[in-house]
């Protein structure tokens, strides 16, 4: 239904485009001069027969359901049922009437569901009236102001701009969107658990809330010891750690030979290719981690004498590290070449050797660029979610010994939502409050590295 | 004083040496671990597009299978297929006890008798005879006959037993198993069984997701492109909004999973498990992808074409989407790709969306329940049959040669099309 009413709309529209169009032809043939180009006068018409339908199809939409459902149980709202009966009455009767019911049809569920269909029919009907109405003095009133021939241009433009505009906020709708879904769970979750259990807790054993009886009364004392989040955090910051030992130096190592010493040739094949590890999904990695390079470090460790887990946060922090490579390496590489020559031409001026020159003069001009882009690599571990679930362990343990197995906060928030997820739930809400907190530290990271690297690209641009 | 001075510059000079080999290693080792990588994925995963049949004989007696004279088309369908079925894999070793036609059973794959029936649907005729039908192998036998499953393993720690390997090895020795190439793995959805297990339902949850987020992402993101390079003015709140996209783009992927779970799927309950959710989801994070890169192309676009246009008369609006615009296309599509290729390969936000579930159909609109290929792989190297890695490092193969498709796309359209200005 609402399909065929949206069908006809855009023929609505554009028809009004055609017949704005026309309306400008003839008014041209009286040898008038037109306001704006002839297709104006379309688009004119279109959007007036667009911007009425669609206002009304959203307040539709978002009204509906509720007036519907408030008409249905103002009925029985006054018979001493509970909330909760009449809601689960709602729900049963708007899922007989599209004959997905299973359970048992009682009389009251059927009358309700009969008048359920009623109410809808009605406001479908009222909504096709409406809608069509709308259009049509809308689009009546545009079209008398097209043929007193008044600007139609201005209007139009305004309308993209507007467009535009909207669009724009996009990017904020998204913040706004990741901070509301995660503000209001992380809330109730430090209503159950203080913030300080939280934040200095040294126990993380998030299955203990599984066992609780959901129809007890939530005991905030049972949980005092299960959501303790330092082993996590502890774990996230070591695999990342480790992930910038294998990073950095081999990331900045062959950033600096591309951009210092490599020649064209060398440049032009060996640059995509380190980019490749870069466009690598992280799914794959993390098996590559968990099949191949567990194993071996756990091959290698005993053939040695050393207990090595098979999940050991070294095998997840070394290919997260092999990951990071080429971030590290192209953003240093454009931080170097952009360091100006007069730089380099007077430290060799002054008999310096190459790398004398990289290492006391463009080292240190191109400083802040490389912290950089070391700075994003760092969150970009952080916040680095498959290698962790498939090759580090998931049970949190406190640990600094690379060759044991520790958890992050990514692994721990899959770990929790894998499956059917429970809201109002303290297990479920804690993986929110982890998520802000990730979210948090990343954006600090981010916003630390970008305004460094722009700083420096002040500097010398 | 001049030896001194000699064997410093030698110093110095090795020095330099030193710092070039430092350099030179580190870009070798970076291409030494993408060598591995590749080669690790490609030597494991190449035999998943082989699949090993055993050839049968299979007698198809009219009363084993319940049917009278002169069956119709509906009493094939309705026909008892298991009773024959087991005979034939029995008749393979006429010695055999029960225990041992049980393990014969279990030499070939699950749905075994499906496979005879559709041998007698295309040919009725076959009643009362006898036919040597192509029967999909076990997944642990696939293995062995792959070599790849250890075979000196004592007993009681295999899969497969010595009787099974004795009989399989018979047959090995009469030319009745084959390998032939693994239609299946197209074709087939997602199954517990290692050997029928195909990528069809994930590769069609992706094509979805992505399709999705193209046709949610790829407008929004160029019109606010447009907005923001073109029209906006210089202003605290589109400095706050460009921040805003800056930042979006370094946020982990994870944290838009909790967005999609906490807004898409709790507050608006959009169906779970569904490419629809995991498109806008991964829509959200190629959100910022694109808009810097059709940003970047509009900069590109020289400001004469502009300025002709506005002194011919035109608008600013009809400057913008008459000349600027199309003139950035290349590069913003190229950048589309690039961000979809990234789409193609997240894997968190669907998991966290719900993606994860296990589907044995093959979705038909963005509505039903799916998984996507990288979540076909997180779910495939978690599960614990040996038969499932070589179909992991398959699927990689195939998600890979998708990316690498995309890019070459993404490149081709970049060089094709865009005008060099200078």
């Amino acid at each position: 239904m609402n399909l065929i009413l949206f069908t006809f709309i855009v023929l609505l529209g554009f028809t009004s485009y055609y017949f704005g169009r026309k309306k400008a032809y003839t008014i041209q043939s009286t040898k008038k001069r037109l306001t704006a180009l002839p297709q104006f006068y379309g688009y004119y018409l279109a959007i007036w027969c667009a911007i009425p339908a669609f206002i009304i199809f959203s307040l539709w939409a978002i009204f509906e359901p509720t007036i519907v459902k408030l008409l249905i149980l103002s009925d029985y709202s006054n018979q001493g049922y509970l909330d909760d009966e009449l809601n689960l009455l709602y729900e049963k009767s708007k899922a007989l009437s599209r004959g997905q019911f299973t359970g048992e049809i009682t009389p009251l569920i059927e009358a309700s569901a009969e008048k359920y269909l009623s109410l809808r029919s009605i406001a479908q009907s009222s909504k096709v009236v409406i809608v069509l109405s709308a259009i049509i003095a809308s689009v009546a009133y545009a079209y008398k102001r097209i043929s007193s021939n008044s600007r139609t241009r201005e209007p139009v433009e305004k309308f993209l701009n507007a467009v535009l505009f909207t669009a724009s906020l996009a990017a904020i709708l998204t913040t706004v969107g990741i901070v509301f879904s995660l503000i209001f769970q992380t809330i109730d979750f430090f209503k159950v658990i203080p913030l300080f259990d939280f934040v200095f807790g040294t126990h993380w054993y998030p299955a203990k809330a599984f066992v609780r009886d959901s129809s007890e009364a939530l005991d905030p004392t049972m949980y005092s010891d299960t959501f303790g989040a330092v082993p996590i955090f502890a774990g996230t910051f070591f695999i990342a750690f480790i992930a910038m030992c294998v990073a950095i130096p081999i990331g900045l190592m062959s950033g600096i030979y591309l951009a210092e010493y490599a020649s064209t040739k060398v440049r032009q094949y060996a640059k995509p290719l380190i980019e490749i590890l870069a466009g690598i999904p992280t799914v794959v990695y993390g098996f590559f981690a968990a099949l191949t390079v567990g194993p071996f470090l756990k091959e290698l460790g005993t053939s040695m004498g050393l207990e090595v887990s098979a999940e050991s946060a070294l095998a997840a922090g070394g290919v997260m590290g092999i990951m990071i490579i080429p971030f590290i390496s192209s953003l240093s590489d454009d931080v170097i070449t952009s360091v100006p020559q007069s730089l380099r031409d007077g430290s060799y001026a002054m008999g310096a050797t190459k790398s004398e020159t990289i290492k006391r003069v463009i080292f240190p001009a191109a400083l802040p660029g490389i912290v950089g882009s070391i700075l994003l690599g760092v969150s970009r571990a952080i916040g680095e979610t498959m290698i962790v679930v498939m090759a580090s362990g998931l049970a949190a343990n406190l640990t600094l010994n690379p060759l044991e197995s520790t958890s992050t906060i990514t692994a721990q928030i899959v770990v929790i939502l894998i499956g059917d997820q429970a809201f109002g739930d303290p297990k479920t809400q804690a993986a929110f409050a982890l998520g802000m907190s990730l979210f948090l530290v990343t954006l600090c990271l981010n916003i630390v590295a970008l305004r460094v690297v722009k700083k420096y690209r002040e500097k010398y641009e | 004083m001049n030896k001194n001075k000699e064997q410093l510059l030698n110093k110095r000079y090795k020095a330099e040496q030193r710092f070039r080999l430092y350099g030179l290693s580190a870009i070798f080792m970076a291409l030494l671990f993408l060598t591995i990588f590749i080669f690790k994925i490609f030597s494991t995963g190449y035999s998943a597009f082989q699949k090993t049949w055993l050839i049968v004989p299979v007698t198809f007696d009219a009363e084993l299978m319940m049917l009278d004279q002169n069956p119709s088309k509906e009493d094939l369908q309705d026909a008892d297929y298991y009773d024959i079925a087991l005979k034939s894999m029995a008749d393979l070793d006429p010695n055999a006890n029960e225990d041992q036609e049980n393990e014969l059973k279990r030499m070939v794959s699950y749905f075994f008798e499906k496979e005879i029936k559709n041998e007698l649907l295309n040919d009725p005729n076959l009643i009362g005879k006898t036919k040597e039908v192509y029967l999909t192998a076990s997944d642990d036998l696939d293995q062995v006959f792959k070599g790849n499953y250890p075979r000196d393993l004592p007993e009681d720690q295999r899969r497969v037993s010595d009787y099974q390997l004795k009989i399989f090895d018979q047959l090995v020795a009469n030319g009745k198993v084959e390998s032939k190439f693994n239609i299946s793995f197209f074709t087939n959805a997602d199954s517990r069984e290692a050997e029928l297990a195909g990528i069809a339902s994930s590769f069609m949850g992706s094509i979805f997701s992505i399709l999705v987020c193209l046709m949610i992402a790829f407008p929004v993101a160029v019109l606010a492109a447009i907005y923001l390079e073109e029209f906006a003015p210089k202003n605290r709140f589109t400095d706050f909004i460009e921040v805003n996209i800056n930042n979006l783009a370094a946020v982990p992927s994870i944290v838009f999973g909790l967005l999609g779970l906490g807004v898409l799927l709790a507050i608006f309950h959009l169906p779970r498990s569904t490419p629809l959710v995991g498109g806008i989801t991964l829509s959200l994070m190629t959100l910022p992808t694109i808009i810097i890169a059709a940003r970047a192309s509009l900069k590109a676009v020289p400001p004469s074409i502009r300025e002709a246009a506005l002194a011919m008369g035109a608008s600013r609006m009809q400057t913008t989407m008459h000349h600027t615009v199309p003139l950035s296309m290349p590069g913003t599509l190229s950048g589309t790709i690039i961000g979809l290729a990234q789409a193609l390969g997240e894997t968190a936000p669907l998991i966290l969306i719900g993606m994860v579930a296990f589907v044995n159909t093959i979705p038909g609109s963005p509505m039903d329940p799916a998984a996507s290929l990288p979540v076909q792989i997180y779910i495939w190297a978690e599960s614990a049959e040996r038969g499932f890695v070589e179909k992991v490092s398959a699927c990689i193969m195939v998600l890979l040669g998708f990316l690498i498709i995309m890019n070459l796309f993404a490149q081709i359209i970049r060089h094709k099309f865009e005008k060099k200005w200078s």
